[in-house]
């Protein structure tokens, strides 16, 4: 495209189907103890 | 729903519902806010001035591709899942332990009160802690990580309750399938050489309290006797960062009305050789005299631009660092289900105290109505852990319409209750720095992608 770069692929719809597996991190141990912060983690669910 | 602005000379289209973004050009800019309202005619007529008619139907067309492609103007489908999410079986896969509600420093915003929580002083003893290991282990279902926070007050005051707890877990691992990930979060007062031959050894991440440049970390840091702290923590600080090879760690620091020039604490701390870096915004009751205002807002917003800009600069430059808020993972990110449910507070996740309660978070110890079961008993009050795992972002009337919901999730459980007295609402200063810190993340990877 001439106009429009996309700069990622990932469409959060596709994660429906394999989600939930709940092996990510808990949001608040890494380092922020005082906000909700989740868009930063990386899924771990190996069959993704 | 698309959200839409400029930062650093990028312009960034944000489909909310798909995730994806796109760096565009004016034209593309100008005709989106006119797409799904006009024919290209009108689109033609109402930015002829601005562009040429082949550009405004290139753009038209391109626009109409990624539409098609369900990459632009997607629908938000996740609210129907809502009620499988609520039925989702839950199992518990982390706990802050306090080991120690003591402290060896009187930080002025210290949300545990120096340490005590509202209550008293108190050290953890190993049978307790055991005792939450084991209760973590039998509650956490077929998930194989574990995390397992070492928190305070200052947890080094109670280092070999630590020492003794990693043990134990480590013997768990094998026999029940588990991987424990510990986290040690300290002041740096006490740290020696010792201890930080065993952090690295046994600790996935090591979270090290320092507030940034050295005049501001001694105002709201002093130690017990009124002294500055930075002196005493920076150069330990500087060992644990470079042994772990500036990997698996944070410096991790909190802004206030005191420093809203905090960009500068930031670069103070990359410029002394941190490379994981996170400062954070205070979060405090209206009253104090340090607390993050509303008025304070048009500030912060253009320190979050400088740093962002920075960053990218500093970066390209081969000499950047990670700024934990702008940390945002756009292709291997989270699924939609953890997006509903944010932290896992109150279900996933628990606050252990020193004499074994258990409460929804770190931040809701000592607020008795939120205290939840103990070690001996396990969860006595199972509505309070059902009121946590039905809170998400569609239950949050605010969070509805925000272009930053599968971001941050909804928010912070702890922060809501603090200025709204019940779970189910957001702390809206803190939604405004939080969606400026989306924008700046997302820029920063649109930037780093040329």
């Amino acid at each position: 495209m001439k106009h429009i770069k996309t700069i990622n692929s990932q469409v959060l719809k596709d994660t429906l189907k394999k989600g939930g597996c709940g092996e990510c991190q808990t949001s608040c141990q890494s380092a922020c103890k005082t906000s909700c912060t989740v868009g930063n983690q990386s899924c771990e669910n190996k069959n993704n | 729903m698309v959200h839409q602005y400029k930062n650093n000379g990028y312009n960034i289209v944000l489909d909310v519902n798909s995730g994806l973004v796109h760096a565009v050009d004016d034209v593309v800019y100008d005709v989106i806010p006119l797409f799904e309202e006009k024919q290209i005619d009108e689109i033609v007529n109402a930015l002829e001035d601005v562009y040429s008619e082949k550009d405004i139907r290139e753009a038209y067309e391109e626009i109409s591709q990624l539409k098609s492609d369900g990459v632009l103007f997607t629908k938000d489908i996740y609210e129907e899942y809502i009620d499988k999410f609520k039925e989702r079986e839950t199992v518990v896969k982390a706990l802050c332990l306090h080991i120690a509600h003591d402290c060896n420093l009187a930080c002025k915003y210290c949300f545990a009160e120096e340490g005590e929580y509202h209550g008293r002083r108190a050290l953890m003893s190993f049978e307790v802690g055991k005792k939450a290991l084991d209760f973590l282990v039998k509650n956490s279902g077929s998930r194989k990580n574990l995390e397992v926070d070492f928190f305070g007050g200052e947890p080094l005051m109670n280092f070999d309750v630590v020492k003794q707890l990693v043990a134990y877990g480590r013997s768990l691992e094998e026999p029940y399938h588990k991987k424990f990930r510990f986290t040690l979060t300290t002041n740096g007062v006490l740290l020696n050489d010792d201890i930080i031959e065993f952090a690295n050894k046994e600790m996935g991440n090591v979270v090290l309290s320092v507030d940034g440049r050295k005049e501001i970390h001694d105002m709201m840091r002093p130690t017990r006797n009124g002294k500055g702290s930075y002196d005493l923590i920076m150069p330990k600080f500087k060992k644990v960062a470079e042994s772990r090879n500036q990997t698996n760690y944070y410096v991790r620091g909190t802004f206030t009305h005191n420093n809203l020039d905090f960009s500068k604490d930031v670069l103070s701390l990359a410029d002394e050789g941190f490379e994981q870096i996170s400062v954070e915004p205070v979060v405090t009751a209206e009253t104090e005299s340090y607390a993050i205002r509303k008025e304070d807002l048009p500030q912060i917003f253009e320190e979050y631009d400088k740093l962002a800009a920075e960053l990218v600069k500093r970066k390209k430059e081969g000499r950047g660092f990670n700024f934990f808020h702008f940390m945002i993972d756009l292709n291997g990110g989270p699924c939609v289900y953890k997006r509903l449910s944010g932290c896992g507070s109150g279900c996933e996740y628990l606050a252990v105290t020193p004499w074994g309660d258990f409460y929804p978070c770190h931040q809701f110890v000592g607020e008795e109505k939120f205290l939840m079961g103990n070690v001996d008993e396990g969860i006595t009050k199972p509505e309070i852990s059902e009121m946590f795992k039905n809170c998400n972002v569609y239950s949050k009337e605010k969070c509805k319409n925000c272009f930053a919901k599968f971001f941050c999730s909804g928010g912070c459980a702890a922060n809501s209750y603090n200025f709204h007295g019940h779970i189910n609402d957001t702390y809206d200063i803190g939604c405004e720095m939080q969606k400026k810190r989306v924008e700046c993340a997302i820029m920063i990877k649109a930037a780093l992608a040329q």
